[in-house]
């Protein structure tokens, strides 16, 4: 089935198909169907992108944004892990824990923006709590259910063997929950990164990507959306391939709890 | 000396001891004492001071305003928008996602054309687009449920693609070497074939929808909906009124999981047996 001239013809399809979308981009951009200030032509978008970069805002903008994604993402996974591991470990806490977090999981995490505005004023207190709402949950959730699914066959043979408490916990128990931490921590960034262009263009401060794109919006900028929309997509593109990928590989697959795909 | 919880605990199932209604209060009791606990904090909080109480009311001022919200039927109209718009977002994003799915599950030409284009949309923060679809299609209604379904779209699409490729070949090859033409072919394997995955799909499209659906109704100032709701009041520090909207939205939101697609699941997977 995928010899290698199937494979060809799939990545020239790909490519083709990438050419025309890009092409018809173009035409209905130069046709003047719609002002130019709402569909600007590609270049006109690439060259923005190339001054922001060149001039240093955009590398400004990327940098505030990130600061607040990764802030928030650690502290929610600086609470969540404990406490998951917490809830798988311990009846009482998860009986505690466990309703709560059902409650709260739903309530999308930008409803909290107004509020939050209110009670700390506009800035990066806000988007950085909204971050952390965001990426508490699937953190949370998947800590908890990790250490649960932990086969209790290796923790009696650990114990068998002579492991105490804290032998089983660093050497059974957190290499076996690791897949599903690992999926935590990659939702919860995926969450957060969601969360943080709502937060930045509803709380804005003057600085961060979801502000840049909204403030464009009011003096036509559509060159400067676009370019900002790129560079949030390739950022998230890059952190779930580059990042999590190794990470996974550096823990997970060395230890053996998931094969590669094939 | 472990004192584990054992995986699929009894007590959050159905509870089918000797004395079932007992151990129902127990269980009830025992859900919401958390809740309790954490009103009790929330109350000593309020009427301590530490707070101005107009950005931090008692619950019994945020019940009030629920109560009067409420019955003066403004809440419900709120609530009723939102829905109208969560739900025709929704299948919008569902006809278009099945549909561009199950051609880029069937047919190698189209998934080889449409794979780039859908990749590239996927990793981009719906919300992002949120300005952009602001300046072309206006502000209001049309913005708002045109980007709750661009943004649920993509799981819809993902898992209904996988879904149609895990079809097992063997399942096609029976059915064909039986007679069947390429309709009943789809409508009696592929379909049943690709549904827990499609279902997978929808369920994620309709969560993605509506943890958006709010932050876009702020951004796209529509006249009624929730999230407006609560970005309104901030400009008259109704604090009461946005905790009465984001309780609300929290009760929306678990129905949906729990009435919505515990339903479609049962209905339709189960009864095929294509989940234990």
């Amino acid at each position: 089935m995928s010899t290698a001239g199937d494979r060809a013809r799939s990545s020239y399809r790909a490519g083709l198909s990438l050419l025309v979308a890009a092409a018809v981009w173009e035409v209905v951009a130069r046709s003047g169907m719609f002002p130019a200030a709402l569909l600007p032509p590609l270049p006109k978008i690439a060259r923005t992108f190339v001054d922001m970069l060149l001039d240093g805002s955009m590398l400004e903008h990327t940098f505030f944004t990130m600061y607040r994604v990764l802030f928030g993402l650690a502290l929610a996974i600086v609470v969540a892990l404990p406490l998951g591991v917490l809830m798988g470990r311990v009846r009482s806490v998860e009986r505690f824990c466990l309703p709560l977090a059902s409650a709260f999981m739903p309530i999308p995490s930008l409803a909290w923006v107004p509020l939050f505005i209110l009670w700390f004023g506009l800035g990066n207190t806000v988007a950085i709590l909204i971050v952390f709402y965001a990426a508490l949950f699937p953190m949370l959730l998947n800590a908890w259910s990790g250490v649960r699914a932990v086969n209790p066959l290796w923790l009696r043979a650990a114990g068998a063997m002579g492991a105490d408490e804290r032998a089983l916990f660093w050497k059974v128990i957190i290499p076996g929950a690791s897949p599903f931490i690992i999926t935590g921590v990659r939702q919860a960034f995926l969450r957060a990164w969601i969360a943080v262009v709502g937060a930045e263009m509803l709380a804005a401060s003057d600085w961060g990507l979801g502000w840049v794109i909204f403030d464009a919006k009011e003096f036509l900028n559509t060159d400067v959306m676009l370019a900002a929309i790129a560079m949030i997509g390739l950022i998230g593109f890059l952190f779930e391939r580059l990042v999590f990928g190794s990470v996974e590989r550096a823990t997970v697959m060395r230890w053996g709890m998931v094969r590669l795909a094939k | 000396m472990l004192d584990s919880a054992p995986a699929g605990s009894p007590d959050l199932g159905i509870a089918t001891t000797s004395r079932p209604r007992e151990e129902r209060w127990r269980t009830l009791a025992r859900t919401a004492f958390p809740f309790l606990v954490l009103a009790l904090i929330w109350e000593c909080t309020a009427h301590l001071g530490i707070f101005p109480p107009k950005l931090f009311p008692p619950l019994e001022a945020v019940a009030s305003a629920f109560a009067h919200l409420t019955s003066t039927g403004i809440l419900p109209h709120h609530v009723l928008d939102t829905v109208v718009r969560l739900l025709a977002g929704f299948a919008l994003a569902a006809f278009a996602g099945v549909g561009i799915g199950f051609a880029m599950g069937r047919s190698r030409r189209a998934e080889d054309i449409l794979l780039p284009l859908v990749s590239i949309g996927a990793p981009i923060p719906g919300l992002a687009y949120a300005p952009l679809f602001l300046l072309w299609f206006g502000l209001g209604n049309t913005s708002a449920v045109l980007l709750v379904a661009f943004v649920s779209a993509f799981p819809i699409i993902f898992n209904t693609w996988t879904g149609v490729k895990a079809v097992k070949e063997i399942w096609v090859r029976a059915a064909q070497a039986m007679g069947a033409d390429s309709g009943r072919l789809l409508q009696h394997v592929i379909l049943p074939g690709a549904l827990p995955y499609m279902l997978t799909g929808l369920r994620l499209g309709l969560a993605q929808a509506w943890r958006i659906l709010v932050g876009v109704e702020m951004l796209a100032a529509v006249p009624w909906g929730l999230g407006w709701m609560i970005f309104g009041a901030r400009e008259f520090l109704d604090t009461d009124v946005m905790l009465s909207g984001i309780a609300t939205i929290g009760v929306i939101g678990v129905l949906l999981e729990k009435l919505v697609f515990a339903r479609i699941e049962q209905y339709t997977v189960m009864r095929w047996g294509m989940l234990s």
